[in-house]
């Protein structure tokens, strides 16, 4: 688990821009999503596509299947599109 | 040893000596006997460097950075529109911090067509966040080359530094220099290791995106801040150099026959050389004149000039280059240094030697002619333009 | 699953499933984070995840200015986990050279060096150096990775932008100002240089983007591949068609894939074709063309097909390596 670095004035920051805090925590992209892929395992062929295809790396392949992180996942679309067998629905996000 | 050679092969042997590790090198008069130097140098096995034949200066200063960042101890010279042309450049190497040492031949800019001496091309470059230095001799050139890897490595300072020499004056003139040997070198200077670097063991990434509530202004600050250490860090340096290789480097500035002038002329390059030599001609005849040679022009040295030119009733500043629709930009930040002086000196700038028009020493006396009684009459003529052609016409300022 | 750099292993396979889980098409191992700020359904965003799938983790790479400057967020966020270097826009060549040499210098053999720049600082500002450092044969592999506009800057022309696309600084518009200059071909380019291996590939194929950025991996010096990657802001088509768009690309010849080494051409033949008119109708770029428009590109889409496919048969004979 990387620290989240604090910086707060010139003398703590590294003389130069640079910087290794990954994104996936700095900045979870989940918000973004108008739409959220649920995957309908019952169907699913586990070829694997919807996590090659996806942009953002937010489909995990988990023991052999996929599993959305719904902190990152941005909603595109890309993974239903190209699944195969048409198993994963893009379904309207609504505030709880 | 004391060998008989070139400011140029003096620059290239300092590359050397230094052990540079990568030289992007592009040619243009009059640099280019330094990169062929260097060229035989590593052609022979005596220079173990990556001699990189770049295709433009801006690509050598673009490597030059990024082999910094992966761990290089790099070296690049240029000269005029070679050093414009890195312009950009310029500002990120200093933004990077990568401590990339240059050697930079001052020569005029174009049009027309110039290879003579004149330092607009350095100057032009004065808010990029470099060190620079002006030389005097080839000597100098080859230990503030020294001085500056030494310096500029240091984890608090990483700043690069362009070494200016004038051209053909010193670029192409033979002198005397005192060089030392790789091992008197290796025991001065330590191996580059840059903590931040490029290195697949310890990922990270250089250079991200900063939004205006981020550290932008803070990284800005930290150049700033650097400049201000290093001020200090090259007088450190320049007494273990001295003890290290048995001859001084001196300090920010030189002061010639200055502590008890009336009158005191500012400069910087070989034209202070040629000055130092009026100052003994007017000193014969009677009158208490001196120089002030300034070697470091960022950081500047404000401090050592108020100082050096404490007593002086008349300053009068050569500038051997011009900010057009101003006046020379020497002769303005001696000024702004001495504003605030408890005693300020009348001041006048001369601007002198442009594309490489001959300064004799007999020029420079008729320089201390003009700030003869100055200080009692006031200054008439702020900004004057030296050895012009119709200079009788010109419009007073 | 995310690593953190250095010897993390390459699992070809992921562990056992109820129903018999096919060995996984690529690499597991991510070395690019996700919450970068690509938008969605970014196609160069595929394009780096499969080049880094290749590569592995003994990487260091450059980005210039380009969507991909922007793309791993602000500070002190990256979604990089191997060492990264932002430059200047025109100077991705130039920096390889720098990094390579400074790798040289200090026996660092078995690291790869990549540059990763966009159309615009390739075919355009980059040009210069990107042909310095082939010329002088630093041994790196250059990507350009082709959304064939100032994407980041917010869609003007390149010269990569292909002949009929509107753009903002070419809007159609009354006078019909669409991009009218044919697409520069990089990858001829090249091998005008004489490059020991350059390729395109496309998002659409991964495994043959896989392969050629690992044989550019085995050159003694550069390579150059060219990444076809769709742009659903640019190109304007909803974000979940991009390998459709892509797929449509190469089917169409409007996009062909081939690599050349050592001049030796060698096309890859896909089994779909499809009329270059559905290509042009799933992008709004292309909204405004008419039929006797899209006819003329049809013609030299063909044209340049055939040339390729003559350029493989003429240079069959030759030796793969001089």
């Amino acid at each position: 688990m990387v620290d989240k670095p604090n910086y707060r004035t010139w003398k703590d920051i590294p003389p130069m821009p640079v910087c290794w805090y990954p994104s996936s925590l700095g900045n979870p992209t989940g918000g973004w999503r108008t739409f959220r892929p649920i995957i309908h395992m019952d169907k699913c062929i586990h070829c694997a596509l919807c996590w090659q295809s996806c942009p953002d790396a937010a489909i995990r392949w988990v023991e052999g299947s996929p599993d959305v992180d719904y902190d990152e996942c941005k909603g595109c679309g890309i993974c239903a599109y190209e699944c195969p067998v048409k198993t994963i629905e893009m379904v309207l996000e609504v505030k709880e | 040893m004391k060998k008989v050679i070139t400011g140029n092969y003096t620059a290239s042997y300092a590359a050397k000596l230094c052990r540079a590790e990568v030289v992007p090198a592009y040619p243009i008069t009059p640099q280019t006997s330094i990169v062929e130097k260097i060229a035989e140098f590593v052609s022979s096995g005596e220079m173990k460097a990556q001699y990189v034949k770049v295709e433009s200066e801006h690509t050598a200063m673009a490597a030059c950075i990024s082999a910094s960042y992966a761990g290089a101890r790099t070296f690049t010279a240029t000269s005029s529109h070679g050093l414009v042309l890195m312009h950009e450049m310029l500002h990120w190497a200093a933004g990077a911090r990568t401590p990339v040492i240059m050697a930079n031949v001052n020569r005029a800019l174009a049009p027309p067509w110039s290879v003579w001496a004149d330092h607009t091309d350095s100057i032009s470059q004065r808010d990029t966040g470099w060190i620079q230095f002006y030389c005097e001799s080839n000597q100098e050139v080859l230990d503030t080359i020294i001085m500056c890897y030494k310096v500029c490595e240091q984890p608090d300072i990483l700043l690069p530094a362009m070494v200016n020499m004038d051209a053909f004056i010193l670029s192409h003139t033979s002198e005397v220099v005192d060089v030392p040997t790789i091992e008197q070198v290796d025991a001065f200077l330590p191996r580059f290791e840059p903590e931040w670097k490029l290195d697949p063991d310890r990922p990270m990434s250089f250079g991200s995106l900063s939004p205006p509530a981020s550290f932008y202004m803070e990284w800005r600050y930290g150049i700033q801040h650097a400049m201000d250490l290093a001020a200090k860090r090259f007088l450190d340096e320049s007494r273990h150099f001295e003890r290290h290789f048995g001859r001084p480097w001196g300090g920010l500035i030189e002061e010639y026959r200055a502590s008890d002038a009336d009158a005191v002329l500012v400069a910087m390059g070989t034209m202070a050389s040629t000055a130092k030599e009026a100052v003994d001609q007017v000193r014969a005849k009677g009158r208490k004149v001196g120089l002030v040679r300034l070697k470091a022009f960022r950081p500047f040295p404000s401090k050592e000039l108020r100082e050096a030119l404490k007593g002086a009733k008349a300053v009068g500043v050569m500038d051997r280059s011009h900010t057009f629709g101003h006046e020379g930009p020497l002769f303005s930040e001696v000024k702004a240094a001495l504003y605030n002086a408890p005693k300020r000196p009348a001041m006048a700038g001369f601007t002198i030697g442009l594309g490489g028009r001959d300064i004799l020493d007999s020029t420079v006396v008729g320089l201390f002619e003009r700030l003869h009684g100055v200080a009692e009459r006031g200054v008439t003529k702020e900004v004057e333009w030296i050895d012009l052609r119709g200079a009788e016409e010109e419009v007073a300022r | 699953m995310t690593a953190k750099g250095g010897k993390a292993a390459e699992a070809g396979a992921a562990g056992g499933g109820a129903k018999g889980p096919k060995k996984l098409p690529m690499s597991e191992l991510e070395l690019m984070h996700p919450g970068h700020v690509g938008c969605l359904g970014c196609g160069a965003c595929n394009a780096m995840r499969y080049a880094l799938k290749a590569t592995g983790p003994r990487t260091i790479i450059s980005v210039p200015a380009c969507c991909w400057a922007v793309m791993p967020g602000n500070f002190p966020n990256t979604c990089f986990n191997i060492p990264h270097i932002n430059t200047a826009f025109e100077v991705t060549g130039a920096s390889l050279s720098g990094i390579r040499a400074a790798l040289d210098a200090r026996g660092v053999k078995d690291v790869t060096v990549m540059g990763w720049a966009g159309d615009g600082g390739t075919a355009d500002i980059g040009i210069q150096s990107l042909s310095g450092m082939v010329e002088r044969g630093t041994r790196a592999i250059y990507v350009m990775y082709d959304n064939e506009a100032y994407m980041n800057t917010g869609i003007q022309r390149s010269s990569s932008t292909p002949v009929g696309a509107w753009t903002t600084t070419t809007p159609v518009g009354a006078i019909r100002d669409y991009k009218r200059a044919p697409k520069k071909n990089m990858v001829e380019i090249m091998v005008a240089h004489g490059i020991p291996y350059t390729a395109t590939a496309s998002i659409a194929w991964p495994k043959d983007l896989i392969e050629k950025v690992q044989k550019a991996m085995q050159v003694a010096g550069p390579s150059f591949i060219h990444v076809f990657a769709p742009c659903p802001t640019g190109w304007r088509y909803p974000p979940e068609r991009t390998f459709e768009v892509a797929r449509m690309a190469t089917q169409s010849h409007m996009f062909p894939l081939y690599e050349v080494e050592h001049g030796v051409y060698k096309v890859k033949q896909v089994k779909k074709e499809t009329p270059l008119k559905d290509y042009l109708a799933a992008q709004g770029r292309f909204r405004h063309l008419t039929e006797d428009e899209i006819a003329t590109m049809q013609t030299n889409v063909d044209r340049w097909w055939r040339t390729l496919l003559a350029r493989e048969r003429a240079t069959a004979e030759l030796a793969p390596s001089p």
